[in-house]
């Protein structure tokens, strides 16, 4: 799938940032995978195609690619009801994913989850979750649990500048640090806790609160996939190698609204903000062109990798329209766990 | 406190009486004996052995790695303890009084309940959570509340009521080796109540009821404590002539409706007891199950008996009001038997 002619003939003069080349031309397939997945979402809502709603995580895909591109895939996150990026970004396929967004049988979790819920063991994916600060027991205990069963994964909490407003969060941050667990607690501020300014409903500097537990806390460009992948190789090699928690504050913006269905946002934010970070502060064009500014990419590899893109969205989406929903059966399944389950 | 007999398996040991607390504490420590997977973390759970002295000994044990003091934080500890059910841990929580489950719901309610369901089965929350109930200890009203009926109605929750030494050791190993979240309450007012346990292993499974009396004049349906205030009941009400069944459920969900149906279409007569509000709790649940499956054989109306509809009070002449004893199920009995 990744295309190489350009790649080969970097390699040849520079050897050794061949190997970064090709990952960081990963990372922005990435990007584009989510975001083209991403607008694909709005268009079903739009046409009435998808049942229910979605929170579109266009603008944000630096966040979880960069943070997913540095773990391995037994290692586990927890995601958040803005959750697809995360969830493609640790490895998720799109056909499995457009499934459980239209509640098909094929979803990843037989279309009893939807946009909000969706999880894959397969993928080290604890599962999004639709309560704001919901997951941050469950990524903090797989986290215990690692060190509990004496695995060296580490478990990644997504979760956006809202869930600040959650005590469970402070709880299990300071038991994080007293355990010294290997968790990365990373924050996503968007600037609008749905539709407020954060700044509306919180006090003091956000760093100040996990620092408060003693754990290793530090912001980063999340617009910036470079800067967000070394921060959390780093924070991540830390936690694998038993150092404890980290806190990573990744500055973004979310492109649309609070769901699919908030169109008119101009009593929240102005138009212009939007479009400053559209055009100036887009991940994946700041990515885009800074592979041609390095020539680990020419403008032919680009949109080689966007046709992909766009053929496996295509592909993707035609093989969930035309799945099967759940047999009525499927209802009453899955509410118990039973020993011969799979 | 009465030693509590108990028709004892096969082969068993019929002569060892231990405390429900003993018996609570020896389920623990064999479950983790037999799984290292096993673990304990709740308040006060390690060297204070709960205030309640349940856990006496097992740090000593199986060490602070396994029994786990953690801080004030119930929704953090039980959301933790979901996080590792999830990822090959058995974690058993202790909250040590029940009206503390209400700082928890979220963990309890919307993930560990769900987790299975909305990950289309992908995912499961193997975690026992060990929670005090009951009233009549001087407590009031944030220590005395018996709150099972809140998790009965949640889909994905498994709710179990000892009422005897021995039916909590046998339901509480079986909770622990199931794979699904289970709420174990234990009667706070019940540690001390003695009775038969053999030493050699067994397990209770889910689902049965135990008839914990025989009789054929009226069947009382009971829970927890409630067990022994019928049972009391049901002496006084033998020396008049009304010689009553208890049944307990010994789970809620899943709930045995087969063996409470049969007991009522026999006696024709049901009061049902449970220490939770009377108002849309387990005695409503009961008493429906029963009318739906036995109507027919009905000569009254199922009567209930649930805790006052009020919050409890700290006085004890007011306290002692809230709660059905042994005079209120008598009078409620007698007069179901058209003999009062």
């Amino acid at each position: 799938m990744m295309p190489s002619p350009g790649l080969e003939m970097r390699a040849e003069r520079h050897h050794a940032m061949a190997v970064d080349g090709e990952q960081w031309l990963h990372m922005y397939r990435q990007m584009l995978r989510i975001r083209r997945f991403e607008e694909q979402v709005n268009e079903l809502y739009m046409s009435a195609k998808m049942p229910g709603l979605a929170h579109l995580y266009i603008g944000q895909e630096a966040v979880a690619v960069g943070v997913c591109e540095a773990l391995r895939r037994d290692d586990y996150i927890t995601s958040t009801h803005r959750g697809h990026g995360h969830c493609l970004a640790k490895g998720a396929s799109m056909d499995r994913m457009f499934a459980e967004l239209l509640g098909k049988a094929p979803g990843y979790n037989r279309g009893k989850g939807g946009s909000m819920h969706i999880a894959d063991p397969d993928t080290g994916n604890l599962g999004a979750n639709a309560i704001v600060a919901g997951a941050v027991g469950i990524a903090t205990g797989a986290a215990f649990s690692a060190k509990m069963r004496g695995t060296d994964q580490v478990a990644v909490c997504f979760f956006g500048e809202g869930a600040l407003g959650q005590g469970v969060l402070y709880e299990v941050m300071n038991m994080a640090s007293l355990w010294k667990l290997p968790v990365i607690y990373v924050c996503e501020n968007n600037l609008y806790t749905e539709y407020t300014p954060y700044q509306e409903v919180l006090a003091g500097e956000i760093l100040d609160r996990p620092r408060a537990f003693g754990i290793h806390a530090e912001a980063v460009d999340g617009q910036d996939v470079r800067a967000v992948y070394f921060a959390a190789r780093r924070l991540v090699e830390r936690a694998r190698a038993g150092e404890g928690p980290a806190f990573l504050l990744c500055q973004t913006y979310r492109y649309y609204g609070h769901h699919v269905g908030d169109i008119d946002r101009s009593y929240y934010r102005p138009r212009e903000e939007e479009e400053f970070w559209k055009k100036e502060r887009d991940p994946i064009r700041l990515l885009g062109t800074w592979l041609l500014q390095e020539r680990l990419a020419d403008e032919r590899i680009l949109e080689a990798i966007a046709r992909e893109v766009q053929a496996e969205v295509e592909a993707a989406l035609a093989f969930a329209l035309n799945a099967p929903y759940p047999i009525p059966d499927e209802v009453a399944q899955h509410v118990y766990a039973d020993k011969a389950e799979p | 406190m009465s030693t509590l007999t108990k028709r004892n398996p096969e082969g068993a040991s019929a002569d060892r009486v231990i405390t429900m607390a003993e018996a609570i504490r020896e389920a623990l420590a064999e479950e983790m004996r037999r799984d290292p997977q096993v673990f304990i973390i709740g308040e006060d759970v390690a060297e204070a052995g709960t205030p309640f002295k349940v856990l006496k000994g097992l740090v000593e044990e199986f060490g602070p790695q396994r029994v786990i003091d953690a801080p004030i934080s119930e929704a953090g500890f039980t959301g933790i303890a979901v996080g590792a059910a999830m990822t090959g841990m058995r974690p058993v929580v202790d909250i040590m009084f029940g009206d503390f489950l209400t700082l928890a719901m979220d963990q309890i309610v919307n993930q560990a309940a769900k987790v299975h369901y909305m990950s289309g089965g992908r995912w499961r929350a193997p975690i026992v959570i060990r929670a005090t109930m009951g009233a009549t200890l001087r407590k009031a009203a944030q220590h005395s509340q018996s709150l099972h009926a809140w998790f009965a109605h949640i889909p994905g929750l498994k709710v179990v009521l000892p009422s005897t030494p021995y039916d909590a050791k046998g339901l509480l190993k079986t909770a622990i080796r199931d794979d699904n979240p289970v709420l174990f309450f234990e009667n706070k007012a019940m540690y001390s109540t003695r009775g038969y346990v053999p030493a050699e292993e067994y397990t209770i499974p889910f689902g049965v009821a135990d008839i914990k009396r025989e009789g054929r004049d009226l069947t009382i349906v009971a829970t927890s404590r409630m067990v022994q205030v019928a049972l009391e009941a049901a002496e006084r009400l033998a020396e008049l002539g009304i010689e009553a069944e208890v049944v307990d459920p010994r789970t809620l969900v899943p709930l045995d409706r087969k063996t409470l149906i049969e007991s009522a279409k026999k006696t024709g007569r049901v009061l049902v007891l449970d220490e939770g509000h009377q108002s849309y709790g387990v005695t409503a649940e009961l008493a429906a199950a029963i009318t739906e499956g036995a109507f027919y054989y009905l000569d009254a109306p199922v009567v209930r008996l649930g805790a006052m509809d009020v919050p409890i009070p700290f006085s004890p002449p007011l306290e002692d009001l809230t709660v059905p004893d042994p005079e209120k199920v008598v009078a409620a009995a007698k007069a179901l038997c058209g003999r009062a």
